[in-house]
């Protein structure tokens, strides 16, 4: 059991950090920070996917020789089935797109929050359902 | 796994756990979005670390630089300070993410092997896609062949993401071309300030404004 | 004005080095890391120190945001339209499928419709990332008012 984990211990503060970030949007009534702990979880994630393309003794996946036009197709024929490892390129793919949108997503959150200030004059959660819930802002709300 | 570069993955990890507790810990916003353009940074060496370097640039370039500035602007415009929560929250908080925790580590031997090229989950398509790039494509960066070539759909539909999420930006917040006028009349102010957002077109004389 | 000369003046040097950077990711995205996502930020971060060290209405002279709204549309009708160009350009008669640049030019044995291919896509994606980020960072800067001294 003790060999199975070792062989995989990137998973561990991997999860612990990806725990981090949940804690933080549940605990926390501020929504800024609780926008920090969601993007401390999804860039958890990231790490997550990025290790499980990890190859040991492998290189970036930018193949030297299939640089040139003219002997490209020649020089893959017998260069990339070869000794060279690379790491695996379909996570990165995804990750490097996820990482754009991330932010994107991040911004759309963030100009929420800022028309809830605007709106309520307060970003705390509790300090919002008690506006959104008392008898006296009941119908602006 | 006899190489160097392993003591610096566990640094690495080990800063990681330590800007991630100081989040949780922090009630200071500055602070905060600090150290999470830190711990974006850390992630890209980790990146760097494990091959992944145009992840790791793009890591470096969101994560440090746009998302950090966007999180000050935010804590400009709403509050420097989180309020502390009640304790029970804390208690219930954390019973969930042991709960979820716990099931997250259960499944991890089931896992792919970390470093392993004959894992299942970098033995097949990831494999392919290396293998037939100089063929298909003849592109030396994998990544830039598979991410425009061979999922070039998935590409512009991520693309299509970002636009909407700049679109919303602009619906909730205006393009920021609108002069803020002195807080003496607020009456006057909320009634564009909440129309402007609305609709797209009131922003058309907002433009002029700006570049006069 | 003056409290920040320092920043100023290297800021004025980074600048333009920034922006070429961000040039030289966005064409070299073939041969090293990079590509039109990576670029479209770096370009969006040159903007951005702009209007952070010389304040919103000079980045807005610099690039209206006029121009970041009609880029925002062009990046995906320009990708977008790679693929519609991909379907119309039936060449050899064979069936053809949305985003197949091979269909883009005849030289098949080069590769030389995926190098155009990639190269506009690239081009739609750098586009659209750098007018999103500025975009944004637009709409969050003109809510803020021009900050006192001493909150730098």
């Amino acid at each position: 059991m003790l060999d199975i984990l070792l062989e995989r211990f990137n998973y561990i503060p991997i999860i612990i950090l990806m725990m981090t970030g949940l804690y933080v949007v549940f605990a926390t009534g501020n929504l800024v920070k609780r926008l920090v702990g969601l993007s401390l979880f999804q860039t958890s994630v990231f790490l997550l996917y990025i290790t499980l393309a990890k190859v040991f003794g492998g290189q970036p996946p930018i193949i030297a020789d299939a640089h040139g036009d003219d002997h490209g197709a020649a020089a893959a024929g017998h260069g990339a089935a070869e000794a060279v490892l690379y790491s695996n390129p379909l996570p990165h793919v995804l990750i490097l797109t996820a990482i754009v949108v991330g932010v994107a997503t991040l911004a759309v959150g963030l100009a929420l929050v800022v028309r809830i200030r605007e709106a309520y004059g307060s970003i705390e959660d509790e300090a919002l359902n008690a506006a959104d819930y008392s008898r006296d802002t009941g119908a602006a709300g | 796994m006899t190489d160097l570069t392993q003591y610096l993955d566990y640094a690495l990890i080990g800063m990681l756990l330590a800007v991630a507790f100081a989040i949780v810990r922090l009630r200071n916003l500055f602070a905060v979005v600090m150290l999470m353009g830190v711990y974006s940074l850390l992630c890209a060496a980790w990146f760097v670390s494990l091959d992944a370097v145009d992840v790791a640039f793009t890591e470096a370039a969101v994560g440090a630089g746009i998302s950090t500035v966007l999180l000050l602007a935010a804590m400009l415009l709403t509050a420097r300070e989180a309020e502390p929560s009640k304790p029970q929250r804390h208690w219930a908080a954390l019973a969930v993410v042991v709960a979820a925790g716990a099931a997250l580590l259960y499944a991890v031997p089931d896992m792919p092997v970390y470093g392993d090229a004959e894992s299942v989950a970098n033995a097949y398509v990831g494999r392919d896609y290396l293998e037939q790039t100089p063929h298909d494509i003849a592109v030396p960066n994998i990544v830039t062949a598979v991410l425009s070539s061979y999922r070039g759909f998935d590409t512009l539909g991520e693309t299509v993401v970002i636009f909407t999420a700049g679109l919303g930006v602009i619906l909730l917040l205006g393009f920021g071309g609108r002069k803020r006028e002195p807080k003496g009349k607020p009456a006057a102010k909320a009634a564009p300030a909440a129309r402007a957002p609305k609709a797209g077109k009131p922003a058309k004389p907002v433009k002029e404004e700006g570049a006069s | 004005m003056s409290p920040h000369l320092i920043l100023r003046v290297v800021s004025k040097l980074l600048i333009p080095i920034i922006v070429v950077f961000g040039f030289y990711v966005q064409f070299h995205g073939d041969f090293g890391p990079g590509g039109g996502f990576q670029a479209g930020v770096i370009v969006a971060v040159g903007v951005i120190l702009y209007a952070l060290i010389f304040g919103m209405e000079e980045a807005r002279r610099a690039v209206p945001p006029a121009a970041v709204r009609y880029l925002m549309a062009a990046g995906v009708l320009l990708f977008a339209g790679v693929g519609v160009a991909t379907l119309l350009m039936n060449g050899a008669g064979e069936p053809v499928n949305f985003l197949d640049y091979d269909a883009l030019h005849p030289d098949q044995s080069h590769h030389t419709g995926q190098h155009y291919g990639i190269l506009l896509i690239e081009l739609g994606v750098l586009f659209t990332v750098s007018s999103v980020m500025l975009a944004i960072f637009y709409a969050f800067a003109g809510r803020i008012p021009d900050l006192p001294d001493e909150d730098w």
